[in-house]
């Protein structure tokens, strides 16, 4: 017989029959009372906590607060959608301190020395975020590909400040995650950590050592 | 039993070992620091929580996974084969690791980077890389750090908790050429550089997972590093390995589980990466691996599932929390125990993996506080299965079965005899009543030692009169023994 069917045979012959298990009830980790302000200086305070920078920014002026907080760190190159409205529109900009824009246009096997070793840092557009805990929703596509928010030494995501929501079960019910999940889903609450060295922290082990966040609000 | 020296086999040495580490001022503060700090940080990131309904709902949510467990796997293995993974299955760890080789070979694979795994540690599978030619390297700091100390983990979540900055420092600069310094930043971007070179170059990754969701087939990864979104982005190939039990139903379950592993564990409100995966790289997208698999792994699972009391252990979602909060396994370090999963969950996992025979001294290496049941983010009564596993070790139950591998290893008949004579004393008025007279007669020829008993502790005297001698002379108003609190106490 197959392992496969080994195991489930020795499962479902279980000796002491069936399992009893009451119903699980979610309401201790579903209700939070929050309104939109509560929810976006807890996700603030909590992404703050764990080493993450917030700029609170306008629909206007967010394009010149990357450049800026660019220039301040003397990065040179910044890795960007090409459709998405974010990366567009840091294309269309005219401001003289934004660092040369690239683009993920091509499959990982053919750029990987230069993403690994010259890319500076990389922009991504979130799915919104969760105040309970401080974190970023990103879901990677062909436009804003997996490594994207991984490999540079920086990563800034762009929130709107209204996809804030208050728990991890209230993201999953109202953008219907189960009804499709896409490649790679990813919770990102602060920059690359470790603290494998006698409990020491330390950013950027693996991924990036900053992350900044710029909230859209109005 | 072989006699080869593999982590597996040094669980029969648990004495010299824990005497060893007690004797080591070093081990003892640098776990007594580490399990300080994460018993405080798990208090405070559930200062805000109904703690207890929490742990009601992960007990729920774990033990209706149990319930419907082949269902589950049958459902989880329809839905990632339709999402374009391939599910392999293993009855025991050499078959898993021959499913990975395999794997391996038909890729041609020389180089395997790894996310922390405990499953692909249970397994022995760098060990078995190795020996077919496949090298296997670690890429969590602390299991990287363990990897070229030559050692194993010491802890589930910390793998190099048993060193300081010091230790460490030397090895990296002995086995990596790292410059020596106590900088811990410099040491982890030296450790960085070097890892990202091994991504790039990796022919395979192979991580754990912490939760499997069965409705979307999607494979959940848990970690602080990003060196678990590395093994399973860079590679063409990722292999994911896992227990049959970490399936749950719905990406709710998983949720939920979520936020009592990572304040459990290291008392962090969530990990910086929660990564879910439920797909290879799609014809349009630019990276991701090509080809994903999941070994599910039984490896004495299904033979913990029989038993309704012993179920309860397969709840477990690996936090960790029950070690943090062990006094002995603070005290002893997590190596001492000689088994992949050290401290209380090790106690009451690591019998059913290895049989009793060998493991026979680790359900009695607990005081039984009640320390690990109390904090178990899922509530598996750890203390009530060390009972159950001592009474198996011994057969010391005539009502119920013992039903583990290497059960009864443990009787003794003179044991079991002194016992019975206890029983038929104790059952007897008069024989007692003259046995405890006789003892207290005699007390001056009891012996001081009594083996290992009275290594760490004085003997226990029987007393000059005996409780109901004591009584008598009370009712009788002749002394003043022990008529009120005051004078019980001063005794």
């Amino acid at each position: 017989m197959s392992a496969r069917d080994d195991i489930l045979n020795a499962l479902r012959s279980r000796r002491d029959g069936a399992i009893s298990a009451p119903a699980p009830d979610f309401t201790v980790v579903t209700e939070r009372p929050w309104n939109a302000a509560e929810k976006l200086d807890r996700f603030q305070r909590m992404i703050e906590s764990v080493h993450g920078e917030v700029h609170r920014v306008d629909e206007d002026n967010w394009v010149d607060t990357v450049a800026e907080l660019l220039k301040k760190r003397g990065v040179r190159n910044l890795l960007a959608p090409r459709k998405h409205p974010v990366g567009q529109a840091l294309r269309e900009s005219e401001n003289p301190d934004m660092p040369e824009l690239l683009s993920y246009d091509q499959t990982i096997e053919h750029w990987q020395p230069t993403l690994f070793n010259e890319v500076e840092a990389g922009i991504t557009s979130t799915r919104g975020a969760i105040a309970e805990t401080g974190s970023l929703i990103l879901w990677p596509s062909a436009d804003e590909p997996r490594l994207m928010s991984l490999v540079p030494p920086i990563h800034i995501a762009v929130l709107e400040a209204d996809q804030i929501f208050a728990t991890f079960q209230e993201t999953l019910s109202l953008q219907h995650w189960s009804r499709g999940m896409p490649t790679n889903a990813l919770l990102v609450s602060g920059p690359s950590k470790t603290a494998d060295i006698e409990q020491t922290l330390a950013y950027g082990v693996h991924g990036p050592k900053e992350l900044i966040v710029l909230v859209i609000e109005g | 039993m072989p006699d080869t020296l593999t982590p597996h086999s040094n669980v029969r040495q648990f004495h010299p070992r824990a005497r060893a580490a007690l004797e080591n001022p070093q081990i003892r503060a640098n776990f007594r620091k580490a399990m300080d700090g994460l018993m405080d940080k798990r208090r405070t990131a559930f200062a805000e929580w109904d703690l207890e309904t929490l742990r009601t709902l992960g007990a729920n949510i774990r033990q209706q996974a149990l319930a419907n467990l082949p269902d589950l796997l049958e459902q989880l293995e329809k839905t990632l084969t339709t999402n374009g993974i391939q599910v392999h299955w293993a009855r025991s760890s050499d078959e898993a690791c021959e499913v990975i080789r395999d794997i391996c070979v038909a890729r041609g694979a020389k180089r395997v980077i790894k996310g922390k795994s405990m499953v692909s540690e249970e397994m022995e599978l760098n060990h078995y890389l190795e020996e077919q030619g496949i090298e296997a390297l670690e890429s969590d700091l602390g299991e990287y750090i363990v990897q070229l100390a030559e050692e194993t983990p010491s802890h589930i979540i910390m793998p190099a908790i048993h060193k300081n900055t010091g230790e460490i420092s030397d090895l990296l600069h002995a086995k990596t050429g790292t410059d020596r310094s106590h900088d811990v930043n410099y040491l982890t971007a030296s450790a960085r550089q070097q890892l990202r070179e091994k991504f790039m170059q990796a022919d395979v990754g192979i991580s754990g997972v912490n939760f499997a969701v069965a409705e979307t087939g999607t494979l959940c990864l848990v970690e602080n590093e990003g060196n678990g979104r590395m093994t399973t982005t860079v590679p063409p190939c990722h292999i994911a390995v896992t227990g049959i039990e970490k399936v749950v139903g719905t990406l709710d379950d998983a949720a939920a589980l979520l936020a009592l592993l990572t304040r459990s564990a290291t008392g962090q409100h969530i990990t910086t990466y929660f990564n879910m995966i439920s797909r290879p790289r799609q014809p349009e997208e630019f990276d991701g691996p090509e080809a994903v698999h999941l070994v599910l792994v039984d490896n004495g699972r299904s033979s913990i599932y029989q038993d309704d009391e012993l179920l309860d252990t397969l709840r477990c979602i690996r936090c960790g929390a029950c070690m943090n909060h062990c006094p002995v396994y603070t005290r002893i370090g997590g190596h001492a125990y000689g088994t992949t999963y050290p401290g209380p969950i090790g106690k009451i996992l690591m019998p059913h993996l290895l049989g009793l025979d060998d493991t026979r001294h680790l359900p009695s290496a607990s005081s039984l506080c009640g320390a690990c049941g109390e904090v178990c983010p899922v509530r598996i009564p750890i203390p009530d299965l060390l009972v159950r596993l001592r009474r198996e070790s011994v057969d010391g139950d005539r009502v119920h079965d013992s039903r583990m591998r290497g059960h009864g290893l443990k009787r003794s008949t003179w044991e079991a005899l002194a016992w019975r004579g206890w029983q038929w004393l104790h059952v007897r008025p008069m024989f007692y009543r003259l046995g405890t007279a006789l003892g207290a007669r005699l007390r001056k020829l009891q012996p001081g030692k009594a083996g290992a008993w009275t290594r760490y502790r004085t003997s226990p005297k029987l007393a000059a009169r005996t409780l109901h001698q004591q009584l008598r002379e009370r009712q009788a108003g002749t002394t003043g023994v022990t008529r009120t609190p005051q004078q019980g106490t001063s005794q």
